[in-house]
This record gives structure tokens, C-alpha cells and sequence, in this order.
């Protein structure tokens, strides 16, 4: 289903191709598609639509010259808002206040509280190097101040019992007050898990946040979670001065749109990500990578900015003029290619920043690596006429290569039948995009596991 | 004990006929759709563009999703021009229909024989925290209620006190509880539960599961091993594979119940947390990409609060 949409944002984004600025023509197809992305990946309606309207603000009018087409420039723009939205950068707990610095944690029912109560306390631990306390006030789930006391445990970290028959204000205070008695630096206060229309249920947690007067107030919330998210983050928002977000499950293969959905009706930084169910799985939160994720275009971006960076412009357009005219791509043109492929770091390099592509075993990346050097010796040991002719290399002048180059004429032979691909390839491409001969090269190279 | 149902008390007291009480449960948070409808369907409105887009986009922010969103308005047209519809107030039970259609085959409860000559094992699967373990708990209250017996196999011994808290169920409920120690084999319990139960002539055994994402291989891997020792004891078991889902939960339903049927052949679904404010229209895409049947749905964290699924009451429940 991913893939599909992906490849329909492809393709819409493909037919902006080759026009010079951005108008609201030829950006409002693709910021439709652009919705219906944001859609598939949870982001809830009404954040997508002024998040929709937001880019298009900026996008219009836009100049798209220094970026390959106008299709790159409006992904690069969404990516930039999103991030944008997100929070620039990583927001860090606030630990500076005086200790015992009281976190307290709220959500929905199984969205990962506990679970992230001892991680962050392990984080602490061994980051900080904070001496934590954790305690559990969910007297309604079973087994679950077994299941807090189980984990804390595991990690070596304080916990301070509680039982059923206590208030959770009472096993809260109590905590605070052994932290404090004992100069410890932070407590974690894990609580049950509600609905944010259970009146009783919210009341209670704003008691107990009115008592302890944490410093940090974190939402959890399910990356999983559907259009709903807005409703809840509200309603936890308006019942509690929530200070930050913590966004769980992120191992899964959910697109995570609640995130932006949280981010946009509380304005609450995401502070952390967890990332799988074992107490280490917790990560400071980057906007950056969740946004290509809610794109589900893997790091389409940056592969557009090491484009930008990596190639040589003055080869690109005067490829690009030739094409134009009429001219045939010919093998002095693929070694340039190449070469730039190489400098971005291999086409393994590159592969992995295209969707669906990513983690490559090493073995393979270095195989690939050696493949596009290997590919660009044997051009180098043509001679010029047979790069531009590359029709009369026959028998004897491939073992003259192979020689020269140190390959075999097989390998000679596998190059020009891919240059031959590339050839038709480019004449279908026309004006040619690095992103996109890359990723039509898929398959086509040696050493490559499509 | 008696502090564990401190939340749940209060409902139990109450205990009003089961029907007034899921209704009230399921109602007690208007969906988001049904608000947006009282205003999309006004009595003297046109039916036009604008009234299609503003029920398209009702549809998607309740997890329909675009494929299920479309089919919906497609037949919704096709309906109301046969019915000749000019004002919106028309449009309610084309509405309702048109989900009617698509979610109703699906609604097909599940059908447990009297007394099996041999337990009769459900397998109960799901991502993390969607409700399993809560699930069986109630469905174990159920199924005793209904004159059955009933063995849980506490299959997971993964996560911190997931033994102990369906062992505080089964007191709950009156059901026993096979269980060994945390981080043992998984599949070793489910089978020792299914011989205890078969050597004691219990009807049906309950096996619950560790939470797993659907995308981590080895867990699903282990997953297939449970359900293939159980397989071992009689090949027609588990006769039931169970899968959770959160009424919360958007797209990513899908691919969870894509992965989870992959690996151990999902026969049913159970919809959890109905009691919030997401509706679970995600079950529309669902219904729109499998033929999975529908058996439960969960309203809340009491013993009570399982229900038969039942597409006319859910259809309600949605578009109000
Ligand atoms: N895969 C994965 N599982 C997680 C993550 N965080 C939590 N879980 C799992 O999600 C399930 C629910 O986690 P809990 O920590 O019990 O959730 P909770 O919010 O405390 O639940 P309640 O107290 O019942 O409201 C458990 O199976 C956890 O192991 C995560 O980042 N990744
Ligand atoms: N409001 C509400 N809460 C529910 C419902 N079903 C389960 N829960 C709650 O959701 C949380 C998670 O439930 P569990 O039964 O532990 O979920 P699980 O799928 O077994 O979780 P893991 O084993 O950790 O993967 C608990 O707090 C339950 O009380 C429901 O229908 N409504
Ligand atoms: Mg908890
Ligand atoms: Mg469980």
C-alpha cells in the first residue's frame, strides 16, 4: 500500500517536472497528492489541511533553479515544513529545576506509559547519570505496580512500592517525599492509563498534578494511533499543561501522522521516541526523520540536497542541452554519471536514501562501491572515438579494454549492455534528473540485490 | 481483589440490562462523525459538491480510510439517486446503508460447540497494549456465563507481570489460570494448558499472547511456532486465532492484519477501546480488503464490557 502511494506521489511530482517556478498550477496536483499522503500516514484531517495550505503559501512563486525541477523543490518544501512543525530540533528534559525533579506521565490505556516510566528512568541512569526514583500510581490495572516494580527491577533503578488500597495522590506525595528525604534527583510518577472523556478518571489526574507540580507533564501516545489523535491530545492538553510528547511503537511499521497531529494541537515538542518494547528502546526525538517517515519517501530529501551538492551543474545541463538537441547519450556522458554517482558516496550510498532501499548489508555496499569504480575504469580504457561510437567495439578491441582496465571481457560486455539500457532510458527521460536515472538504475547495475 | 475493580465498581453496580448499557457505553462519546453529520445533513440542505467533500472528509477522520471513503460515497450516489434524495436530512439511511453493505457480511459471531470432545483453543494475537490480555478476561467471564468451561494459558511471558495480571483475571472471573515462569516458552504453555484441559474436559482454552509489532520477524516466527505446537495436539486447533485491534488505531490496521493473517491465519477480529471517541472506522478498510469476520467488539475495562459485534449497532453508533 506504501509503495503505492509513494509511487503515485512519484508520479505526480514526475509530471511537474521541467518548468522553472513554481505556480499555482503546477502545485496544486501535487499538494492534493501531498494530502492524500499525509492522510494514509494518520495525520489528522484538519492538521493536514492547513498544513496543506501552509506549503502552498511558501511554494508559490517559488524559484526551482537551483534544484533539479520543480517536483524536488515541492518535496523539499513539505519535508521543510514538516520539520518545521515538528520542532526543529531535539527538545531535552528540563532537569535544571530543583531536585526532586518530578516527571509525571499520561495517556491513553496501553499506549506505553509504564513501559516508558523505566525506560526514561534507564535513560537518566545511564545519560544523566541521575539518581532516579520510580513509583507507580495505577491502583486500577492489574498487576500493573507488579509490572512497574518488574521493570525497575530489571534496570536496577529505585522503586518506590505502592499498593491497590492507596489514593494515587498519597502514593505520589509519599515518592516525593522519600526522593527528597534520600537527595534524589528525579522521580518518575507513572500512571493508569483513561480516556480523556472519563470525567472521574481526568479529574483525578489533574488532582495529582496540581499536588506534585511536575516539572515535566509527558503525553505518551501510540505511533499507531488514527485521526483520533487530535481529539485525545486536546483533551489531555486542556486538562493538563502537558510539556512534552512521547511517541511509542515507533518500531512498527506505522507512518506515525499522530505525531504531527499532537505536535500541531498542543504545540508540545515530541521529546522522545520509543522504539521498541526492552528498556533500552528509547531515542531523544529528531523531527527530521519522522517527517520523511509521515512522507514515507524514506530520506527523499536529503538525497535531493546530496544531489544539489554532488553534482556537477555544468555537466548536468550541457548533458542536458545535448539531449535537447537531439544528441545521443554516449559513454563518455554515463562515466560522468558515474563518477558523480561515486562522490555521493556509491550508489549503495544512494540506494539507501531511496525509499524502501535503506539498510543494505556492508558486504553488499562494498561490492557496489567496487562495481561503479570497475564500471568507470573500463570507460577510462576506451579510447575517445569508442566512447562516442560505442557501436564498434567488437572482439578484439573488448580484450584490449578488459586488459587495459584489469577486468574480463565479460564484464565489458555487462557494461555495454547497461549502457545500452541507460541510452534508451535517457532518451525516454529526456531532460535528465540524477534522482530519477538513480532510481531507474535499480537492478541494472552489478552488485545490486534488486 | 475487590480494589482491582475500583474503576469498574461503579458500572457493575449499576448493571442495567446489557443492551441499555453498551448502548450507553458506545454513545456516551458521540463520534466525531455523527457531530460532523448533524451538521452535514441539515433538513433543507442541497445535496451538492460541498456537502460530498465535507461528508468525504467526516469519512477519513474517522479512520475509513481513502479506498473505504470512496466505495461509501460512491454508493451513497447510487442510492440516493434511486431514491431520489434532493435534501441532505434524506441522506442518513442511504448513509448507513451504504456501510451496511460493506461491513455487515463481516459481522459473524463466533460459534463455540456445546461440549467439543476436545477443547476448543482460541489463540489470541495482537500488536502491543491493543487489549488481549484484557479481552480474555472478559471473554472468559463470557463464555463461563454461558455455561462453558474455560482455561486461560498464559502464553505471554515476555512482558513485565503480563503473567500476573491475567492471573488477577482469572480470579476475577473464576477461571484457571496455566501459567510457568516468566521468559519460558511460549508454545510449552499454551501446550501444557491445552493437555491440562483436555484432561479435565474444559471446553475451550483461552491462550494469550506477547504484544508484538507485526514487523519484527522473529516474534511473528514465534508466533507461528505457538500456533503450531498447539497444531501438534490436535490438528484441527486452534480452532480460533483471535486478533486485536485498537479502535484507535489508523491505517497501520492494515498492515498489522495483513502480517498477523500471513503468519498464523487470523480467523477473527475483536475491536477494542470502542468506549473512547474513535469509532473504528478503520474496520471499513478492513472489511473493504479482507473477508476476516468481525466477532467482538470492547467497551471498557470491565468484566462486561465485551459485546458481540453487530454491524447495525456499530453503523449506529458511527453516524449517530
Ligand atoms: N514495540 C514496542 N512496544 C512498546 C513500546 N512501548 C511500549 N510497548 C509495549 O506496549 C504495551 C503496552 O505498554 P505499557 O507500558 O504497559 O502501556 P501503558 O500505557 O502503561 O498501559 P496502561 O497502563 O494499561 O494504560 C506493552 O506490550 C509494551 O511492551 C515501543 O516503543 N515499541
Ligand atoms: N477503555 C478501554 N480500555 C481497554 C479496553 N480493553 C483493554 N483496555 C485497556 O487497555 C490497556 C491494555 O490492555 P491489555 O489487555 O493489557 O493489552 P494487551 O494487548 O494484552 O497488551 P500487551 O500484552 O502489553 O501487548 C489496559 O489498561 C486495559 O485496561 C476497552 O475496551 N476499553
Ligand atoms: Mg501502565
Ligand atoms: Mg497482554
Amino acid at each position: 500500500m506504501f509503495e503505492q502511494l509513494r509511487d503515485r506521489l512519484g508520479d505526480t511530482l514526475t509530471r511537474l517536472r521541467g518548468r522553472g517556478r513554481l505556480t499555482e498550477e503546477n502545485i496544486a496536483e501535487g499538494l492534493r497528492e501531498v494530502r492524500m499522503a499525509l492522510l494514509e500516514a494518520d495525520v489528522a484531517l484538519p492538521v493536514a489541511k492547513s498544513f496543506i495550505e501552509h506549503v502552498r503559501e511558501r511554494a508559490v512563486g517559488q524559484e526551482v533553479l537551483h534544484s533539479l525541477n520543480p517536483a524536488q523543490a515541492v518535496i523539499k518544501i513539505v519535508n521543510d515544513e514538516l520539520i518545521a512543525l515538528m520542532g526543529e530540533h531535539n527538545d531535552a528534559l528540563n532537569l535544571a529545576a530543583r531536585p526532586p525533579v518530578v516527571i509525571l506521565m499520561a495517556g491513553l490505556q496501553g499506549s506505553g506509559k509504564t513501559t516508558s516510566v523505566a525506560k526514561l528512568a534507564r535513560f537518566l541512569r545511564e545519560r544523566e547519570k541521575k539518581q532516579v526514583l520510580v513509583v507507580s500510581a495505577d491502583i486500577y490495572r492489574p498487576a500493573a505496580i507488579e509490572q512497574l516494580a518488574r521493570l525497575a527491577h530489571d534496570i536496577g533503578v529505585d522503586f518506590f512500592p505502592s499498593t491497590v488500597e492507596q489514593k494515587p495522590l498519597e502514593i505520589a506525595q509519599a515518592a516525593i517525599d522519600e526522593a527528597r528525604r534520600r537527595a534524589l534527583d528525579v522521580v518518575i510518577i507513572d500512571t493508569a492509563g483513561r480516556l480523556h472523556i472519563d470525567d472521574e478518571m481526568m479529574a483525578e489526574i489533574k488532582a495529582l498534578h496540581g499536588a506534585v507540580d511536575p516539572v515535566e507533564t509527558l503525553f505518551v501516545v501510540d505511533s499507531m494511533t488514527g485521526q483520533d489523535a487530535v481529539n485525545t491530545a486536546q483533551a489531555f492538553n486542556a486538562a493538563l499543561p502537558i510539556t512534552g510528547v512521547i511517541l511509542t511503537k515507533t518500531d512498527g511499521d506505522a507512518r506515525g501522522g499522530a505525531a504531527l497531529s499532537v505536535r500541531h494541537v498542543t504545540g508540545k515538542p515530541i521529546k522522545f521516541l520509543g522504539i521498541g518494547e526492552k528498556t533500552d528502546a528509547l531515542e531523544p526525538f529528531f523531527p527530521d526523520r519522522v517527517a520523511s517517515r509521515i512522507l514515507g519517501m524514506g530520506d527523499v530529501v536529503s538525497l535531493v540536497e546530496e544531489v544539489e551538492r554532488a553534482s556537477d551543474k555544468e555537466k548536468t545541463e550541457r548533458l542536458a542541452a545535448k539531449l535537447k538537441k537531439g544528441k545521443g547519450f554516449d559513454l563518455e556522458d554515463f562515466r560522468d554519471q558515474l563518477a558523480q554517482i561515486e562522490r555521493m558516496g556509491g550508489l549503495s550510498g544512494l540506494m539507501d536514501k531511496l525509499p524502501g532501499m535503506g539498510g543494505m548489508p556492508a558486504m553488499q555496499d562494498q561490492t557496489a562501491a567496487r562495481e561503479t569504480g570497475k564500471l568507470i575504469a573500463i570507460i577510462n580504457s576506451m579510447t575517445p572515438r569508442e566512447r562516442r561510437y560505442p557501436d564498434m567495439i567488437r572482439a578484439s578491441r573488448k580484450r584490449r579494454i578488459a586488459a587495459g582496465s584489469g577486468t574480463r571481457v565479460q564484464d565489458v560486455n555487462r557494461l555495454l549492455k547497461q549502457f545500452a539500457q541507460m541510452q534508451k532510458m535517457m532518451k525516454r527521460m529526456g531532460k535528465g534528473g540524477m534522482a530519477k536515472m538513480a532510481r531507474s538504475l535499480q537492478g541494472k547495475l552489478p552488485g545490486m540485490p534488486f | 481483589m475487590a480494589l482491582l475493580r475500583k474503576k469498574s465498581q461503579t458500572i457493575d453496580n449499576k448493571k442495567p440490562g446489557l443492551f441499555t448499557r453498551l448502548r450507553e457505553r458506545l454513545s456516551k462519546s458521540r463520534s466525531a462523525l455523527a457531530d460532523g453529520l448533524s451538521g452535514v445533513f441539515q433538513a433543507g440542505r442541497k445535496i451538492d459538491a460541498t456537502l460530498v467533500e465535507e461528508l468525504e472528509e467526516l469519512l477519513l477522520m474517522a479512520d475509513a480510510g481513502i479506498e473505504a471513503t470512496e466505495r461509501i460515497l460512491a454508493d451513497l450516489r447510487k442510492q440516493s439517486d434511486i431514491k431520489g434524495a434532493t435534501d441532505a436530512s434524506g441522506l442518513y439511511d442511504p448513509l448507513k446503508q451504504a456501510m451496511l453493505d460493506i461491513i455487515a457480511p463481516r459481522a459473524q459471531p463466533l460459534q463455540i460447540p456445546e461440549h467439543p470432545a476436545r477443547p476448543f483453543v482460541i489463540l489470541t494475537v495482537g500488536v502491543n497494549g491493543v487489549g488481549k490480555t484484557t479481552t480474555i478476561g472478559k471473554l472468559a467471564h463470557q463464555l463461563t456465563q454461558q455455561g462453558h468451561s474455560v482455561m486461560i494459558a498464559a502464553g505471554d511471558t515476555f512482558r513485565a507481570a503480563a503473567i500476573e495480571q491475567l492471573q488477577h483475571w482469572g480470579e476475577r472471573v473464576g477461571v484457571r489460570v496455566v501459567a510457568q515462569q516468566h521468559g519460558a516458552d511460549a508454545a510449552a504453555v499454551a501446550h501444557d494448558a491445552i493437555q491440562a484441559a483436555s484432561a479435565q474436559n474444559c471446553d475451550v482454552v483461552i491462550v494469550d499472547s506477547a504484544g508484538r509489532q507485526h514487523t519484527h520477524h522473529d516474534l511473528m516466527e514465534e508466533l507461528k511456532k505457538i500456533k503450531r505446537v498447539i497444531g501438534k495436539l490436535d490438528e484441527t486447533a486452534p480452532h480460533e486465532v483471535l486478533m486485536v485491534l485498537d479502535a484507535g488505531t489508523g491505517q497501520n490496521a492494515l498492515s498489522q492484519l495483513r502480517h498477523f493473517n500471513e503468519a498464523v491465519g487470523v480467523t477473527g477480529l475483536t475491536l477494542t477501546k470502542l468506549d473512547g471517541t474513535a469509532k473504528g472506522g478503520i474496520l471499513f478498510a478492513i472489511a473493504m480488503t479482507t473477508e476476516i469476520p468481525i466477532r467482538f467488539i470492547g467497551v471498557g475495562e470491565g468484566v462486561e464490557d465485551l459485546r458481540r459485534f453487530d454491524a447495525a449497532e456499530f453503523v449506529d453508533a458511527i453516524v449517530g
